[in-house]
């Protein structure tokens, strides 16, 4: 059987990033530009400047991660990339390059959704094996997918008002924690102690997840304590907030995971480098006896790689595009 | 003309958003402001609500824009991380799309918004109480009020 060489474009956020990953498995070649220090100036993601920059990148890095494979256009099998879901202005310039490319080359292009990419991102790490649950955790998303074989998704249950890294973020910036405000807020919770009484969110027999009713009270709880002339322990804050968080998302997911009988669990999308996260399924799953992987964790923050990968998957299933390929800021995962 | 309703749980925010759709028209623009926590999201919750939107109304705010499928488009706009810079992201394409435009954040984006509009100022005064200042700009946006309010 001949090799399958897939290119893979992703832009969807604040990375322009181009990898080659052969046969779904073997990542050959990827570069990353991150604008993370210029949004850093602006306290997030600023989509005119994200697109603009990708605009001036995507060029570069294309022909940086053929050099770096010591592979040509000719080698490649098809072209994937990420259509959505994610800032328009920003997948517009991989849609546009990757379609270009497919056309200018002939190859298939392969259309990938941006979650399915964190989810395959684990296939870089091991082989996944089917049945799985993927607990998809990132700035956008807050999902539990059952997947009964590649590229069958099904959702169990998702945030219903803001998504896991958002809430992070939201309440960074509550308590004046600076960007990136989730990884920071990791970072200092083992520093605190869980002394602030914060409720466990929508704790129901559903799959469902809600941060939205946590973020407001913490805010109250700030705005409580300034009131009261106290100043709040941001170690403190931090880790009450992340021992809820993470107490909801792996008790949820450990029930998801008995009920459908599933024995591997993946964690995907940018939260999954939580410390917190990672150490309480590590525990649980122990425990239990079931097959845990994380990505790495270059793998958890958006690269191409992983759309290359998923993108390997789609190919092998027939899923091609026109090269009038259109990109979507938001689009259901199937 | 400015109109003050105070609201004592999210419920009661969601059902004076449902009476705005009541009586809702292409190209019906509103205007949230009001910080973190103070129930934006949840007005634009009942409003969907209100259009037959099934799908589950989550924030905006990592993606900047959502759309949904209901009587009419609803486009659910969070603007807080633009900071300001809306060239090139087709904001104002949205005025125009025949939906129902809802925009939180919207006056970090002031110099781009249509001038017929409906302000909807949100203030936290008790951890449920919530005080709306609701101000309409254009005639149809006044008689909207005057037939809600």
């Amino acid at each position: 059987m001949n090799d399958v060489i897939i290119l893979g474009i992703e832009s969807s956020c604040d990375e322009t990033s181009v990898s080659i990953v052969k046969n779904g498995c073997e990542e050959i070649a990827t570069v990353v530009l991150s604008q993370m220090d210029v949004h850093a100036n602006y306290g997030g993601v600023v989509p005119e400047i994200a697109s603009r920059m990708h605009v001036e990148n995507i060029t570069i890095v294309i022909e940086e991660c053929l050099k770096k494979a010591n592979l040509t256009m000719e080698d490649i099998t098809a072209i994937a990339v990420t259509y959505g879901p994610g800032l328009i202005g920003s997948l517009l310039v991989g849609v546009v390059a990757a379609s270009t490319l497919a056309y200018i080359y002939k190859k298939p292009l392969v259309p990938v959704h941006h979650i399915a990419g964190h989810i395959y991102a684990n296939n870089l790490e091991r082989k996944m094996e089917f049945p799985l649950l993927a607990l998809v955790v990132s700035g956008g998303h807050t999902d539990l997918i059952y997947m009964k074989e590649d590229y069958s998704f099904k959702k169990i249950g998702g945030t219903l008002d803001d998504a896991v890294g958002e809430a992070y973020d939201k309440v960074a910036r509550v308590a004046s924690i600076p960007y990136p405000g989730g990884p920071l807020v990791d970072k200092i919770s083992h520093e605190g102690k869980d002394v602030y009484s914060l409720p466990l969110p929508l704790d129901d027999d559903s799959y469902n997840f809600s941060f939205s009713g946590l973020k407001s009270a913490v805010i109250n709880l700030v705005h409580n304590e300034e009131q009261r002339g106290n100043t709040i322990c941001k170690e403190d804050l931090a880790c009450s907030f992340q021992s809820r968080v993470v107490e909801i998302l792996t008790k949820k997911t450990m029930r998801a995971l008995k009920e459908y009988q599933v024995k591997h669990l993946i964690v995907a999308g940018g939260v999954a480098a939580n410390s917190g996260i990672r150490e309480k399924l590590k525990e649980l799953c122990a425990q239990e006896n079931i097959d845990l992987t994380f990505p790495s964790m270059k793998y958890c923050t958006d690269n191409a790689a992983m759309i290359a990968t998923a993108g390997y998957f789609a190919y092998q299933l027939g899923r091609r595009s026109g090269y009038d390929l259109k990109a979507k800021a938001t689009d259901p995962l199937n | 003309m400015e109109y003050k309703i105070t609201t004592h749980s999210e419920l009661e925010t969601i059902e004076i958003a449902q009476n705005f759709e009541s009586e809702k028209f292409p190209n019906m623009i509103i205007c949230l402001n009001g910080e973190l926590g103070s129930g934006k999201t949840m007005f634009v919750k009942g409003i969907a609500n209100a259009l037959g939107i099934e799908e589950t109304i989550t924030s905006p705010t990592f993606n900047i824009i959502k759309e949904y499928d209901g009587e009419l488009p609803l486009y659910h706009l969070d603007v807080y991380r633009l900071d300001g810079n809306t060239s090139g992201v087709g904001i104002e394409e949205y005025f125009t799309k025949g939906g129902v435009v809802v925009i939180e954040w919207a006056e970090t984006i002031e110099s781009i918004l249509p001038p017929e509009r409906l302000d909807i100022r949100f203030k936290v005064v008790g951890e449920n109480k919530r005080v709306l200042i609701i101000t309409p700009y254009g005639q149809k946006y006044e008689e909207l009020c005057e037939a809600v309010l």
